[in-house]
């Protein structure tokens, strides 16, 4: 069965789980040398220019995997030798232009900037603003734009070329969505891994007695790992050594109820739980900072829960998102999370240790209720707040949910001047919601329907008694 | 003392949230409220038995008494609690 969307997550996943069986052999010196062969047996290149500079990426692949650039504050970083500098030359005319009578190029065109040279379209680049209409205008497909995907996929235009033409990212203007790792066709702007700091936790706990080591996982698991069932997955958590495999989704009810109550005092208010929504108004709309919930993330919650009644226990959080490797290391999240592992990491090192997940037997997994679920889609937020805020009595919130950075944009926008009607901004930075975050392994319409199956399953169906655990706990 | 209730995945699916409304009373109706610790915790590890109650944090005559530092209890539920804490859990208070 298909695991991954892309041929870049192979490599990436192949990588790191090369990486995870030189760190349970002690044999992590000699990653950098054995590893970009095992990937790369040759002699001929499969993807580059020659064998050696296959090799090469590979090497700085195995760096991304073991932690990166620990000068460099961002979670996502550019393989600069990766990156294959596609044109940007913006609009182009291929051979394909029959140089037709119609014209619809020209037509179309809201700037004037089409002209017939010699009986083929020309476009004059001075005037083209790359709108894209003369594009779907051609009847026979001859005019092609070219932009850079991760430019394209950058919603917060943090990415631009240097003079070699290699992609380079403005960490000042970076949420760290992780939209670019996933888009980038040549797999050369990838997340750091912190791998190796999880095993060295699983490690250092000798079987769990030393300390317990807890992993969170969040709701949009349900997607991923069709090949087996959600509570095989829990077993192979648990088989990497892990004392215990804790919802995010018991965090997520929490949240809710929190927002709910700051709702109340504050009248207008934005969403906190995913980090790069944040990290984007803290940017892009310093003035509306005021009005982020003050509220922690579902992961946060779950930690200070699990650390409540086990002090000296160790959290690894395991999840769709690039952003959460940043979220755990700031300093409002008081040390609560250890270390955060994307699926595709998860998926690598369950693989790495030889676990064969569609063999092993069912742990059951039930903390969290119906809403804490469908924290991980779009408008789910949305809808449980809706529904809380009724029971607690709390009047004039009109929610709305902000799906992706572009959405996000326009409705803030409105915020700022004024001229919204809303009240409650639930903003979530990838489209679709976690369900569909950076790191996931499959990507699609599919995974909505997990969500919203895996939400009704839940034995509560209200966030009450979660609540109850957090008031017992505080 | 501590009063432990386990609130692992197993245990919540048997009743772990009825058991710590039912404990809260009791507490209450015991007028140990003052002396015992009621707190959930994640998964105690006796996934089969559940619920579990685990109680600890004794004082010194209570360890010396029973010889060990912690009492488990399993297959508690919201019926058999006031039974097993009245038989079990309160005699530890030395009260």
């Amino acid at each position: 069965m298909k695991v991954f969307d892309t041929n870049v997550q192979l490599i990436k996943y192949n990588i790191l789980k090369e990486v995870i069986k030189k760190a349970y052999a002690d044999d992590l010196v000699n990653a950098y040398s054995e590893i970009p062969k095992i990937i790369s047996p040759g002699p001929k290149a499969e993807y580059r220019c020659c064998i050696y500079k296959e090799r090469a990426i590979s090497q700085e692949r195995v760096r991304m995997a073991m932690g990166g650039n620990k000068d460099n504050p961002n979670v996502v970083e550019v393989i600069d030798i990766a990156c294959d500098e596609c044109p940007t030359g913006g609009m182009f005319v291929t051979p394909a232009c029959r140089g037709c009578i119609q014209h619809n190029c020209m037509s179309v065109c809201p700037r004037g900037a089409i002209s017939i040279v010699d009986k083929k379209c020309t476009i004059d680049s001075s005037k083209c603003v790359e709108c894209g209409k003369c594009t779907q205008a051609c009847p026979y497909g001859a005019i092609i734009a070219q932009h850079r995907p991760c430019v394209q996929s950058c919603k917060v235009k943090a990415i631009s070329m240097n003079e070699e033409k290699q992609a380079v990212i403005d960490n000042n203007k970076c949420i760290a969505c992780g939209a670019c790792v996933y888009k980038c066709p040549f797999g050369a702007i990838v997340d750091k891994s912190f791998v190796l700091d999880v095993i060295d936790i699983l490690k250092n706990s000798e079987n769990n007695t030393k300390y317990k080591t807890y992993a969170i996982i969040a709701p949009a698991i349900v997607s991923q790992c069709r090949y087996g069932r959600v509570s095989q997955v829990v077993t192979a958590i648990m088989k990497l050594g892990f004392h215990q495999v804790v919802e995010a989704a018991l965090g997520a009810d929490i949240t809710l109820y929190r927002e709910a109550g700051e709702f109340k005092e504050k009248g207008i208010m934005t969403t906190s739980c995913c980090p790069s929504f944040v990290a984007f108004v803290e940017k892009n709309f310093p003035e509306l900072t005021k009005y982020i919930s003050s509220s922690d993330s579902p992961m946060i919650e779950t930690a200070r829960l699990i650390k409540h009644s086990d002090p000296t226990a160790k959290i690894v959080f395991i999840g769709p998102c690039s952003s959460k490797k940043m979220e755990f290391r700031l300093p409002k999240t008081h040390g609560l999370i250890d270390c955060v592992m994307s699926f595709e990491e998860l998926q690598a090192f369950v693989d790495a240790k030889d676990i064969d997940t569609t063999l092993c037997e069912d742990t059951i997994l039930d903390n969290a209720s119906f809403y804490g679920r469908i924290f991980a889609k779009s408008g789910g937020i949305t809808r449980g707040i809706t529904d809380v805020a009724k029971d607690m009595n709390v009047e004039n919130l009109s929610p709305v949910a902000m799906n992706g950075i572009d959405e996000c944009r326009a409705n803030l926008t409105k915020l700022k001047f004024n001229k919204s009607t809303d009240n409650f901004f639930e903003g979530m930075a990838c489209d679709g919601g976690c369900l569909n975050g950076a790191l996931c392994l499959n990507h699609g319409p599919r995974n909505l329907q997990d969500v919203d199956k895996y939400g009704l399953e839940a034995k509560e169906k209200t966030i009450e008694n979660s609540v109850k655990l957090y008031k017992l706990n505080s | 003392m501590i009063v432990k209730v386990c609130v692992g995945s197993s245990c919540h699916l048997k009743g772990s949230y009825d058991v710590i409304e039912k404990m809260k009373e009791i507490l209450k109706k015991y007028d140990v409220e003052d002396l015992i610790d009621l707190q959930a915790s994640f998964c105690l590890g006796f996934c089969a038995q559940g619920v579990t109650v685990k109680a600890d944090d004794f004082d010194k005559a209570t360890v010396d008494k029973i010889g060990d530092n912690q009492l488990l209890l399993h297959n508690v539920n919201k019926d058999n609690i006031e039974d097993t804490f009245a038989t079990k859990i309160y005699p530890l208070l030395n009260i």
